[in-house]
C-alpha cells in the first residue's frame, strides 16, 4: 500500500502523541514538508481516547506480551551503506504495565457482546475518528468551532460571537432549544462521529439503578471516549492560547468543567472558588466567605503584597495558610482544590498555583478549566488535521525500523520503514517510547498510575449531576503517598453511554496502579453487586468496571541522558502527570524553536479568501509575513498513498 | 424632506442607513415614527404588519451596534406600544438574550420593566429572573432595584401596616442574600444600597408636626413633615378658628415664600381677644390629609400643640424600627465584618445606620467612634461625614431636650459644620451654638420663632440670613466669628427686639466706621460690643 511513499522531506515525526502533533502542524505550518508516522493504528499514542471495544483491543494487544518479539534485523540492514551506521528503534510500546481490569456489571451473556467482538478484529475502527476523515476536515465539517460552551472572552472573535448571539430575535426561541439540547446531545452536522455512533436507543425507561449490564456496556461501547491520559485544559493555559492563536481551535468542541470539588472527612463537597460561587455557597458561614474571598483576591496580585508573605517563603503553604485565619475546610479548599499542591509545597509555589487557578477563572465559565468533548485523544488529531492542511502526509501502522547516521557529520540522514524503504529528511522528531532499551539505558523513568472506572452516579449527586462534569483531588492518605486527581466525566461530555458517569484516577506512581489507587477508590466507590441492600453503601455510587494500569512517565527527562542521537534528532515525551497540558505544549515549541530558530511559532493561517493559488508555485504576496507554501496537490501521491491525507488545501 | 412632508418608504430607507451605523440620533428616530404614523393610516393590515416586522428586525439590528442607545430602545417601545398584539414573549427573550450578554445593561433592564408591566407578568417570575442573575454576579444595581420593586408587590402589607415595607420572614431572607453579597465583597455597593433599603421605612407620612399659636406677635406658626409651598388664595391649608374659618395670608419666617417646613400668618385682633375662656386654632392641610389643633387659654400669651420628636417616627427615617431584633442582628454581623474588614466604608457607615435606629443616645459615643474612623478611611467624603454627624448630634440634643422638657438647647463644643432640623425648634427660647465649625447661621433659623437668646461664639460664620424676623430675639452673641463686612448684619434690622448684640472678635470689628453702621443699621439695640 504505502510502499512508494515520497522519499524526500523536511522533517520526519515518529509518534502522534500531542507535542509530536503540535510540531508537525507547526512544521507545516511553516512551509516544511512534514512526514508524520505512527507505529500504532491509532492516532494519539498514549494521549489517545478509546470506545470501549476499542480499549478492550488496546488491553488485548498490550496484555499479550513479547508475542511477535523478533523479526529478523537483517533485511534493513542490507541497506545501510558503508558509511552509514544504524539506529535501530524499539519494536514494541513498553510503556504500558501492571493492567488489571475489573468487571462488576453483571456479565449475562447475550449476544449484543458476539456483535461487537468482530469490530475488534479491525483495529482501525478503534480509534475514535478513522483517519481518512482528517484530510476531509472542510468538507464533512464534524467538528466545529468552539460553540456556545466558550464565548471566548479574550479571543479576539468574542466581540463578533457576542454580537452574533444576539442576531437574530426571530430566532432565539428556536436557538435556544438548540443550545439546550447541545449541552447534551451530539448535534455536529454529518461528520463521522455521527456514522460511528449510532443513534441513541430509546433507553430513557430504564430504571435509573440496578440496570446496567455490562453487556449494555459493551453494546453502547461506542458511546465512550476513554482518555488513556486524563487532562483539562487551563483557560489561560498554554494549550488553550496554542490553538486559539493557530486556529487549530476550530476542529474542537470544550465544555467547561462545572464544579470543583474536595474530599474531607468522608465527604465529597463542592468547592467555591470564584467569587459567584462564594456568593452563592450554601456551605460557608459568612464570615468563611469573607476569609476566603479576601485571601483569594490578595492571591491574585500577591506580589504586589510582599509583606504578606516574605516571612513564611520558607515555610509550606499549608502551615502559611494557618497563619491566615483560614478555618480548616477553607484551608483543605485552597491547599488541595484550588492551589492543587501537596502539603509540602513552599509559600511560594502555593501561592504561584493559586494565583495561576484564579486567572484562569471566568475566561470562559466559572471554573478554571475546559474539557474536549469526544476525550483528550481530539487535541492530538486536531493538530494532526491542521498539519494535513499545509501538505502534511499521515502514515498510521506505519513501523520505523531504524534511523540511518552519516558517520561523518554525525547526523541522522533518513529513516528505513518496516517496508525497507528509505526516507530522507533534514530533521528526525521521536517520541521517547520508539527509542531502543539501548539508547535508553541510562534514562530513569517515572511512572503514572492510572485508573479508569464506569460508575452509575455522580461522587457529588445534586440535581443537574448529569450535566457536570467535576475534578476532585483527594489529598494523600498517609505521608509519603501522592495526592490524586479525579476526573468525574458525564455522558454529555460525549465520553461515556447515558446513566453512566466516567472516572479517571491519576497520580504518580510509588507502586502498581492499583496498589497507589485502589484505597482512594474504595472510599468514593463501592463495587456493583446484583443482591446488595446496604443502605448506607447506596449512598455512593457503583462501580460497574474498573481498568488500572501504569503508564510511563517519560517526561522531564534530559536529551543528554539518551545514548548516542544524532544531533538532528529530536526527542519528544509521552504524557505527563501534571493536569495540563503546559508541558507538551512547551516542549514543542522548544524544539520547533530550536529546529526552525527563525520561524514563527503555529501563527494564525490565512483566511481561506485571502489566499491566492498562483499558477506558477509563487507565494501568494497578500499574505506579506505569512510565509507560507502552498504545496500543489500531487496527483501522483494522492493516488499512491490512499493511507495519507496529503497536500489538502484550504480551499 | 421632513418639512417637505415626504413621510415615505424613502426616508425609512435613508435614515435605516444612518441608524444602522449609528443609533443615537434622536432626530432620524422622530423621522421614522412620522413616516410610521403616516404609513399606519395609508397602508393595509397585511403590509403593515410586513413593515412593523422589519422595523424590529432593524431595531435588533440597531441594538446590536449599541446595546445601550437610549433612542433605539425608546423607539423599540414606542412601536411596541403601538401594535394591536403586540408579541410580548418574544421581547422577553429578547430582553433575556441582552442581558446574557451584559447582565448590567441598565437600558434593558428598563425595558424589561416595560415589557413585564405590559405583559402583566407575574412579580413571581420577574423576581425569580433577578434570583438568576443575581446568581451569575450579584453586582447588579438594576437586579436588585428591580427586587425592591417587586417583593412589595408580592407580599402586600395589610392596610393598617406601613407600606412598601416587607414581612419578617421574607426580610430575613433577603437579609441573607444581601449579606452574602457584602461578605463576599464588601466593597461591591450595590448590595449595600439595597441593604439599607431592606432595613429602611416607608416614606413618614404626611403631618402637621407642630402648632404654635401667639398672643403678643398676633402670630400662628406651623411647621410641616415636608416642605411645602402654600400659595396664596390656595386651598391648600385652611385655618378654622373656634370653628370658623379664617382667611389669612400664609408666609415663611424668612419672607421669600418658598417652599419650606414652616409657615405662618398674622391672626386679627378678634381671633385673640380675652372675652373668651379659650381660643381654638385648627390648621388643616388638605393636600397631606392632616390637621391639628391647638388653644390658646385666656390670659396666656402663647399657645402649642406638637408632636414630640421623642416618638420615634420623627428622625430614624433612615431605617426601620420595628424589627430591633433584626436591626440588632444585623449589627452584630457588620460589626463581625467591621472586625474583618476595619477599613471598609460601607460597613462603618452601615453600622452607624443601624446603632441610630436602635438606640441613638445610648450609641452616641460608639457611633462618634465609628464616625472618626469612617472620616479616617473615606477622606474624599469628610465634609459629608462632618455634616452627617452634626446632623445626627442635633437630633440627640433634641431628644435629650425634650426627654428634659425645657425650651433651652445646648449645642455648644460639639464640632457641628452644619445647621438642620431646624423647623423642629420652634418653641426653642435660648439656643447655645457656641463653640463649633458653623459657618453660616442658615435661612432656616428664622423659623425659631420664640428665639430669644441665641449664642453664636467661636464659629467662623460669615452670614447670618438666618437672623431675620425673630420676633422674641434680644440677645445675640457672635463673638470670634468671621463677619467680614458690616453689610452682613443687614438682617438683624428686622428683629425688633434686640437690644444686646456682641460682635468682638470679627474681622469687622477693625474696619473704619463699624459702629456708625451699626448704630444706624440697629437703632433700638442698646448694647453693641465691637
Amino acid at each position: 500500500m504505502a510502499d512508494s511513499l515520497p522519499t524526500e522531506f523536511d522533517v520526519v515525526i515518529i509518534g502522534t502523541g500531542l507535542p509530536e502533533s503540535i510540531l508537525a502542524a507547526a512544521c507545516s505550518r511553516s512551509g516544511q514538508r512534514v512526514l508524520h508516522l505512527d507505529s500504532r493504528s491509532y492516532y494519539g499514542g498514549n494521549w489517545a481516547s478509546f470506545s470501549f471495544s476499542g480499549l478492550l483491543s488496546w488491553l488485548k494487544e498490550h496484555q499479550q506480551n513479547g508475542d511477535n518479539a523478533e523479526e529478523s534485523t537483517a533485511s534493513w540492514q542490507g541497506l545501510v551503506h558503508e558509511t552509514e551506521e544504524a539506529i535501530a528503534l524499539r519494536k514494541k510500546d513498553e510503556t504500558i504495565e501492571h493492567i488489571e481490569v475489573f468487571c462488576y456489571a453483571s456479565q449475562d451473556m447475550d449476544d449484543n457482546i458476539e456483535e461487537i467482538s468482530a469490530l475488534q478484529k479491525n483495529p482501525s475502527s478503534v480509534t475514535s475518528k478513522p483517519l481518512d476523515s482528517v484530510c476531509l476536515s472542510e468538507e464533512t465539517n464534524s467538528l466545529h468551532v468552539t460553540s456556545s460552551e466558550t464565548p471566548a472572552k479574550d479571543t479576539p472573535k468574542s466581540d463578533e460571537e457576542i454580537s452574533l448571539e444576539v442576531t437574530d430575535v426571530e430566532d432565539i426561541l428556536a436557538e435556544e432549544k438548540y443550545c439546550g439540547d447541545k449541552t447534551c446531545i451530539n448535534t455536529a452536522s454529518g461528520g463521522d462521529k455521527d456514522e460511528n455512533k449510532p443513534i441513541e436507543e430509546d433507553n430513557t425507561d430504564q430504571p435509573k439503578r440496578n440496570r446496567i449490564t455490562y453487556s449494555q456496556i459493551v453494546k453502547e461501547g461506542r458511546r465512550f471516549n476513554i482518555d488513556l491520559v486524563s487532562k483539562l485544559l487551563y483557560s489561560q493555559g498554554l494549550l488553550i492560547d496554542l490553538l486559539i492563536k493557530s486556529n487549530v481551535s476550530r476542529y474542537a468542541e470544550f465544555k467547561n468543567v462545572t464544579r470543583i470539588l474536595a474530599f474531607r472527612e468522608g465527604k465529597v463537597e463542592q468547592v467555591p472558588c470564584s467569587r459567584a460561587d462564594v456568593f452563592n455557597s450554601k456551605e460557608l458561614t459568612m464570615v468563611e466567605k469573607r476569609i476566603l474571598m479576601k485571601f483569594l483576591t490578595f492571591c491574585l496580585d500577591y506580589e504586589q503584597h510582599p509583606d504578606q508573605y516574605q516571612a513564611f517563603v520558607h515555610c509550606s503553604f499549608s502551615d502559611y495558610l494557618k497563619t491566615k485565619k483560614l478555618t480548616p475546610n477553607l484551608q483543605h479548599f485552597v491547599l488541595h482544590s484550588i492551589a492543587m499542591t501537596e502539603s509540602s509545597c513552599t509559600t511560594l509555589d502555593g501561592l504561584k498555583a493559586t494565583k495561576n487557578f484564579l486567572r484562569c477563572l471566568g475566561r470562559f465559565g466559572n471554573t478554571p478549566f475546559l474539557f474536549p468533548l469526544y476525550g483528550q485523544g481530539e487535541i492530538p488529531q486536531c493538530f494532526c488535521r491542521m498539519c494535513a492542511v499545509f501538505g502534511g502526509i499521515y502514515c498510521l501502522r506505519h513501523k520505523v525500523q531504524c534511523l540511518i547516521v552519516d558517520k561523518e557529520s554525525g547526523r541522522c540522514k533518513a529513516i528505513i520503514d518496516h517496508l525497507d524503504q528509505r526516507i530522507n529528511a533534514k530533521y528526525f522528531i521521536v517520541e521517547d517510547s520508539y527509542l531502543s532499551e539501548e539508547t535508553c539505558s541510562n534514562v530513569q523513568y517515572k511512572q503514572i498510575s492510572r485508573a479508569v472506572l464506569i460508575t452509575d452516579q455522580s461522587i457529588l449527586k445534586k440535581a443537574d449531576s448529569d450535566q457536570q462534569i467535576s475534578i476532585l483531588i483527594v489529598p494523600p492518605m498517609e505521608s509519603g503517598t501522592c495526592a490524586v486527581r479525579v476526573t468525574e466525566l458525564c455522558s454529555s461530555t460525549m465520553t461515556c453511554m447515558k446513566d453512566t458517569y466516567l472516572v479517571h484516577l491519576t497520580c504518580s506512581s510509588s507502586k502498581t496502579a492499583r496498589e497507589d489507587l485502589e484505597s482512594v477508590v474504595k472510599k468514593l466507590f463501592t463495587p456493583y453487586t446484583e443482591t446488595e441492600i446496604d443502605k448506607e453503601e447506596l449512598t455512593k455510587p457503583r462501580l460497574l468496571w474498573a481498568l488500572y494500569f501504569n503508564m510511563r512517565d517519560s517526561s522531564g527527562i534530559s536529551r543528554s541522558s539518551y545514548n548516542g542521537l544524532p544531533s538532528n534528532v529530536y526527542v519528544c515525551s509521552g504524557p505527563d502527570c501534571g493536569l495540563g497540558n503546559e508541558h507538551a505544549v512547551k516542549q514543542a515549541e522548544t524544539l520547533f524553536q530550536e529546529i526552525f530558530p527563525n520561524e514563527d511559532f503555529c501563527p494564525p493561517p490565512p483566511n481561506p479568501e485571502d489566499i491566492i493559488f498562483d499558477g506558477d508555485d509563487k507565494q501568494p504576496e497578500a499574505l506579506g509575513t505569512n510565509n507560507i507554501i502552498m504545496a500543489k496537490p500531487d496527483s501522483s501521491e494522492e493516488n499512491k498513498n490512499p493511507e495519507s491525507p496529503e497536500n489538502h488545501h484550504q480551499n | 424632506m421632513r418639512q417637505a412632508g415626504e413621510l415615505d418608504e424613502s426616508v425609512l430607507e435613508l435614515t435605516s442607513q444612518i441608524l444602522g451605523a449609528n443609533p443615537d440620533f434622536a432626530t432620524l428616530w422622530n423621522c421614522r415614527r412620522e413616516v410610521l404614523q403616516r404609513l399606519e393610516a395609508q397602508k393595509s393590515p397585511e403590509e403593515l404588519a410586513a413593515l412593523v416586522k422589519t422595523e424590529l428586525g432593524f431595531l435588533e439590528s440597531c441594538l446590536r451596534v449599541n446595546p445601550k442607545s437610549y433612542g433605539t430602545w425608546h423607539h423599540r417601545c414606542w412601536l411596541l406600544g403601538r401594535l394591536p398584539e403586540p408579541n410580548w414573549a418574544r421581547e422577553l427573550e429578547l430582553c433575556a438574550r441582552f442581558l446574557e450578554v451584559d447582565e448590567r445593561n441598565f437600558h434593558c433592564w428598563d425595558y424589561r420593566r416595560f415589557v413585564a408591566a405590559q405583559a402583566a407578568v407575574p412579580p413571581a417570575e420577574e423576581l425569580a429572573f433577578t434570583d438568576s442573575l443575581i446568581t451569575r454576579n450579584f453586582s447588579n444595581y438594576s437586579s436588585w432595584h428591580y427586587r425592591s420593586c417587586l417583593l412589595p408587590q408580592l407580599h402586600p402589607q395589610p392596610d393598617s401596616g406601613p407600606q412598601g415595607r416587607l414581612p419578617e420572614d421574607v426580610l430575613l431572607k433577603e437579609l441573607e442574600l444581601v449579606q452574602n453579597a457584602f461578605f463576599t465583597d464588601p466593597n461591591d455597593q450595590s448590595a449595600w444600597f439595597y441593604h439599607r433599603w431592606l432595613l429602611g421605612r416607608a416614606d413618614p407620612q404626611d403631618a402637621l408636626r407642630c402648632l404654635h399659636v401667639s398672643r403678643d406677635e398676633a402670630c400662628l406658626t406651623v411647621s410641616f413633615s415636608r416642605p411645602v409651598l402654600v400659595g396664596p388664595r390656595t386651598e391648600t391649608l385652611l385655618l378654622m378658628v373656634d370653628e370658623s374659618p379664617l382667611a389669612v395670608e400664609w408666609r415663611t419666617p424668612d419672607g421669600r415664600n418658598w417652599p419650606g417646613h414652616v409657615w405662618l400668618c398674622d391672626l386679627p385682633a378678634t381671633s385673640l381677644n380675652d372675652q373668651l375662656p379659650h381660643h381654638t386654632f385648627r390648621v388643616i392641610w388638605t393636600a397631606g390629609n392632616a390637621q391639628k389643633e391647638c388653644v390658646l387659654l385666656k390670659g396666656h400669651q402663647e399657645g402649642w400643640c406638637r408632636d414630640s420628636a421623642t416618638d420615634e417616627q420623627l428622625f430614624r427615617c433612615e431605617l426601620s424600627v420595628e424589627k430591633s431584633t433584626v436591626l440588632q442582628s444585623e449589627l452584630e454581623s457588620c460589626k463581625e465584618l467591621q472586625e474583618l474588614e476595619p477599613e471598609n466604608k460601607w460597613c462603618l457607615l452601615t453600622i452607624i445606620l443601624l446603632m441610630r435606629a436602635l438606640d441613638p443616645l445610648l450609641y452616641e459615643k460608639e457611633t462618634l467612634q465609628y464616625f472618626q474612623t469612617l472620616k479616617a478611611v473615606d477622606p474624599m467624603r469628610a465634609a459629608y461625614l462632618d455634616d452627617l454627624r452634626s446632623k445626627f448630634l442635633l437630633e440627640n440634643s433634641l431628644l435629650k431636650m425634650e426627654y428634659a422638657e425645657v425650651r433651652v438647647l445646648h449645642l455648644g463644643h460639639k464640632d457641628l459644620t452644619v445647621l438642620c432640623h431646624l423647623e423642629q425648634l420652634l418653641l426653642v427660647t435660648h439656643l447655645d451654638l457656641s463653640h463649633n465649625r458653623l459657618r453660616a447661621l442658615p435661612p432656616a433659623l428664622a423659623a425659631l420663632r420664640c428665639l430669644e437668646v441665641l449664642q453664636a461664639n467661636d464659629n467662623a460664620i460669615e452670614s447670618l440670613d438666618g437672623v431675620t424676623n425673630l420676633p422674641r430675639l434680644q440677645e445675640l452673641s457672635l463673638c470670634n466669628n468671621r463677619l467680614q463686612q458690616p453689610m452682613v448684619l443687614q438682617p438683624l434690622a428686622s428683629c425688633p427686639r434686640l437690644v444686646l448684640l456682641n460682635l468682638q472678635g470679627n474681622p469687622l470689628c477693625q474696619a473704619v466706621g463699624t459702629s456708625e453702621y451699626l448704630a444706624e443699621l440697629l437703632p433700638l439695640v442698646n448694647s453693641i460690643l465691637v
